[in-house]
This record gives structure tokens, sequence and C-alpha cells, in this order.
């Protein structure tokens, strides 16, 4: 029971510590923020923009609300991804990361700290964006399955929280260029998801790909639940599969972690900065 | 009426009650093991250099080929429960990475490390509840507060958070801290007031075993006067037992029951500082400790040496 508790303590520890950094850092928060949201408007203007571009007919609504939930999605999921990937490599910049480690808690509570921190900031940080984008274009949402469609995200953030684990791995065994190598899987995700278009336009290799990617699912489900009004019963399909695939990436995220601590240990790389 | 602990330094009772206090320490039981290093060696991989002295990338083949550094080389050591031990050696003679083994951060490729019956390796998790650690450099989130960051340290050690804050700022005015800057944050504060803050944070968690590795190297005089007054307050007034690197002979002679010697990844020497001096009489002569380290390893201990750690990238 002690032993609950203090993870529980050291869970909370860390979402005030990201929580307090969030203020201090507010400026690079702020860039983020600008940026998110100019990308996700310019989103939103190449949808109206389709129908002077292309001369063809097309439903303006629907490709609007599909590439803005592709936009809002993916800044949340990168959001996710970035904040686990560079748990290590924030860590080693401050110079705290020696004391983490030392502390006398799981890693597990650690990486959790550190997901329920960016789930819960990304989920305000989201809906505030999508009410926005809703107000300026006008978005008619009367037929979106919104329960639906934070089931979809509930689900998804167990892979991505999986999936940032394994990938903070590579700052951890590579100072110098595990965070390049993290970018350029984000950036293979973002292209094989169908962030921005349906993965059937895809060439067929990178479609084998886009079913391994949890993203595929998410931007499926949540597109199905706004664009559609898909019931929850739906929604199913995908939220199990999001949740099966978070039932394996977790556990091999915090094995593969496991693993990374250990070789640092032995190689004496927790000390580095650069 | 108690003495302060600034007044407690120099006084000859307190040479007699240093000299009691190591004499008690040696027929205590080996059970009263706080720390035990056997035969304890780490070894880095040296990585070539990429690019050449005018900074052109080296060509694969001719970048030399991957060294091993044997930094800490069959290092046993033994610190009784109580009992501050000295670590003395040059730059790179393997002090900080032997602090890091014990503190868990590195593993031993030989050897075994073991703090109050518990192995560093195997019971890592109940090792860490034990000690806590206080480096060379403050190590913080350098835009929190003194008081954040150690609110964030209370709770990852499952402190009460209001007891936290009443025994941080306890001690931190016990070394001098002006208790005002608490909520000032770290980057705002000097290398002296860090380390204060570093020693508050370590002793928070009531650690059996603390390791201070180079507590005062480069503060200032008064801060480093603060600092090494509460290490004798610790050792006066609690059971913490101490493990302790130092380039500073004085401070090791002053606070120390013991030194080890460390040179290249060796110990060298072990004993009291006054029977490494005895050992090293010559011609009636008592020498200094920096004397002994000078007898013993061939250098001074102020002469640069190389880095200790290295890793592959």
């Amino acid at each position: 029971m002690q032993g609950i508790l203090t993870e529980g303590k050291a869970t909370y520890a860390f979402i005030e510590r990201q929580f307090i950094l969030l203020k201090r850092y507010w400026l690079w928060e702020a860039v983020w923020i600008v940026y998110s949201m100019c990308v996700t408007l310019a989103m939103g203007f190449l949808a109206k923009g389709m129908p002077a571009l292309t001369g063809a007919h097309i439903d303006v609504q629907r490709a609007t609300i599909f590439l803005l939930v592709g936009s809002l999605l993916w800044g949340y999921m990168a959001g996710l991804f970035w904040d686990i990937s560079n748990v290590v490599s924030w860590e080693r910049w401050e110079g705290t990361i020696e004391y983490t480690f030392m502390a006398p808690i799981s890693r597990a509570t650690h990486i959790v700290g550190i997901c329920l921190f960016s789930i819960i900031y990304g989920v305000l940080r989201t809906a505030a964006m999508l009410a926005l984008v809703a107000v300026i274009f006008h978005l008619d949402l009367s037929r979106a399955n919104i329960p639906g469609a934070l089931m979809i995200l509930a689900a998804s953030s167990f892979s991505f929280m999986g999936l940032g684990t394994v990938t903070a791995i590579l700052p951890l065994v590579s100072p110098e260029k595990g965070a390049q190598l993290t970018g350029i899987l984000e950036g293979v995700l973002m292209m094989v998801s169908g962030v921005y278009y349906q993965v059937s336009v895809l060439p067929p290799w990178m479609q084998m790909l886009s079913r391994l990617s949890p993203a595929t699912y998410t931007l499926q489900g949540m597109r199905d639940s706004l664009l559609n009004g898909a019931s929850t019963a739906d929604l199913l399909p995908s939220t199990l599969t999001l949740l099966l695939m978070g039932a394996v990436l977790v556990p091999l995220g915090l094995r593969v972690f496991a693993w990374g601590e250990v070789h640092c240990k032995r190689t004496g790389k927790l000390k580095r900065s650069g | 009426m108690q003495a302060t602990p600034s007044e407690w330094i120099g006084s000859d009772w307190q040479q007699a009650a240093r000299e009691r206090r190591r004499a008690n320490l040696r027929i205590a039981s080996m059970d009263d093991l706080a720390l035990d290093i056997r035969n304890v060696t780490k070894t880095f991989v040296k990585t070539p250099a990429k690019r050449d002295q005018k900074g052109r990338w080296m060509p694969l083949l001719k970048g030399g080929q991957r060294t091993l550094a044997r930094v800490v080389d069959s290092v046993s050591l033994q610190v009784r429960r109580g009992e501050t031990v000295g670590v003395l050696g040059q730059n790179g003679s393997g002090k900080s990475t032997l602090i890091r083994l014990v503190s868990t951060l590195l593993l031993p490729d030989e050897g075994s490390i073991s703090v109050f019956g518990h192995d560093v390796v195997r019971e890592a998790n109940r090792v860490k509840r034990m000690l806590n650690r206080v480096s060379v450099e403050a190590s913080f989130f350098k835009k929190l507060s003194a008081a954040e960051n150690l609110l964030y340290s209370a709770r990852l050690y499952g402190l009460d958070v209001r007891e936290a804050h009443r025994r941080a700022l306890e001690i931190l005015t016990s070394i001098g801290f002006d208790a005002a800057k608490m909520d000032s944050s770290v980057e705002q504060l000097s290398r002296g007031q860090q380390q204060k803050v570093a020693i508050a944070r370590a002793f928070l968690s009531s650690p059996m075993l603390l390791l201070m590795d180079e507590p005062t190297t480069g503060l200032d005089p008064k801060s480093k006067r603060d600092v090494q007054a509460f290490v004798k307050q610790l050792r006066e007034e609690h059971d913490t037992t101490i493990l302790l690197t130092t380039h500073d002979m004085a401070e090791a002679e002053e606070l120390c029951d013991r030194v080890a010697v460390l040179h290249r990844g060796k110990v060298v020497a072990l004993g009291t500082p006054a029977e490494l001096k005895e050992a090293h009489r010559r011609n009636g002569e008592t020498p200094s400790l920096e004397d002994v380290f000078l007898a013993i390893t061939g250098k001074r201990i102020a002469d640069d040496a190389q880095p200790e750690e290295t890793d592959e990238e």
C-alpha cells in the first residue's frame, strides 16, 4: 500500500513539474501553439480553395473537417510523442537526469507521469483549437459522435504512450543523434497514417506500413465519428485495434526502455549532456 | 551551551572528539558495514576522434581503434555505519565513477557493491531509498525555484510535502541559505547557493548513506565553510554515513575519519589521516596530507589529468 502511495505521489510530481515547466517556458509553448494553429488553419483554407483549384464540385464542408481532423489530431499525437520521446533528452539538457534515475520509483511511474501530463495538456490544447477552427470555418458538427471521438482518442493514447516510450530509447542510447532519429520516425508515421489524405492513395507497400501505425486507426476512427457520425458500436473495431496495439506497445516500450537504461548504465551515457 | 558548527572548526576539544570517534568506529563490528565495495572494476570505451586537428572528417580506416579505459580498477573499500570516508584523487582518477557506481547510475563490470547489505544491481530500488547524492554540478531544473525543485524531489521520495518544506527550510537556514530566496528560480542563485539547495535536496530524504562528489569544488570561501560545517554537523548529530570525494586535503583531514587515495582507478592507500602521515614520516618529520599524496602517487592532487568518463557514440 505504501509503495502504491509513493508511486502515486511520484506520478503527480512529474505531472506538476511538467505544468510548472510549461509556465516557465511559456514562450516556447506559445510558438508551438501559434505554429500548430497556423498549420491547421492553412489546411482549412486549402479545403476551401479546392473547388477553385480543381474546377470540380466537392463537398467543402466535408473536406474541411477531413483535413482539420487530420491536422488537429496530428498536433495532439505529435505533442504526446514529443513529450515522451524527449523525456530523457530534456532532462539530460536540464542536467537532472541522474537525479531522476536515482529516485526510488519504477520507470513505469516516470513514463506514465509524463504521459498523463501530455494527455491532459494535449486534450485541453486540442479542444481549444477545435473550438477556434469550428468558429472560423463554421463547421457543422451536428452529426458528429463526440463521445465516440473521445473514446478513440483515449484508446489511441495508450498506443502512442507505448510507441513514444520505444522511441525514447533513441536519445537515451545516442545522445547526439537520438532526437533526430525520433524526428525521422515521426515523419514516416505522418506520411503512412493518412493525416491529410486517405491511406488508399498510398502505394501498396506504404499501405502495409500504415496498418502497423496506431495513427491510421485513430484518424480513421475520429473521421468516422466526426464526419459520418458513426455510432459507438461502429467504432469498436478501431477502438479494439488501438487498445490491442497499446497492450503490445506499452509493455514493449517499457521493456525496450529498461534495456536502454541498462545500456546507459553500462556505458556511462546518462551523464552526457550534448 | 552547544557550539555552532562554525565554532567547532579548529577547536581543541573537537580534535579529541574526532580521535574518540575514530577509535569507536575502528572497534565497530563488520556487521555494521554501510558500504561494501569488493573488487569493483569499471571500463569505458574510448572512441577515437572523428575529425582531425584541423576539424576535417577522418576517413573511417584512419580513425584509429577504439580503446578501453579502465577507470575503476579492482577497488575494494568498506565503510562502517556512521563513518565519513574521503576519496582523494586527481581529476580522472575514478572518484566520480566510483560514486556513480554506488549510486546505481553505473553498473560495475566486475565485483560487487552493497549498501547496508543490499546489492546495488540486484536490489537497486531498495538501495536508492537508503542513499542520496550531492554532485559537483548542482543539477536542477533551472527555471524552477529552489522550493519547487525541492518539493519535486520530496514527492519522488514519497515524502509529505509540508513536512518536506519545513525540513528544507531548516536545513537551508542551518547552512546559511537566505530563506527569502526559496522562491527564486535556480538560475538566479549563485553557485554556492545552488550547492546548498543540492545539499538540502540530498538530506531531505534522510539518507543512511550520503554520497558527496566534490561538494565544495568551485564554491566561494564562505559557502565552502558553510558546507563543511554542515557535513561536520551531520557527522556529530546524525547517524549518516558519508562517502566524500574531494581535491581539498584540508577538507579531507578535517571531515573524514579515513581517507582512501585513488590513483588511476586503484585504491593505493587507505587509513586515517594520522595513520597515512605516520606511515610516510621521514627524518622525524610529520608530512602534510598533500606530501603523503605526492609520495604515494608521484603527483600533486591539483595536477591536471584526463577526464575519467568516456563513452562510445
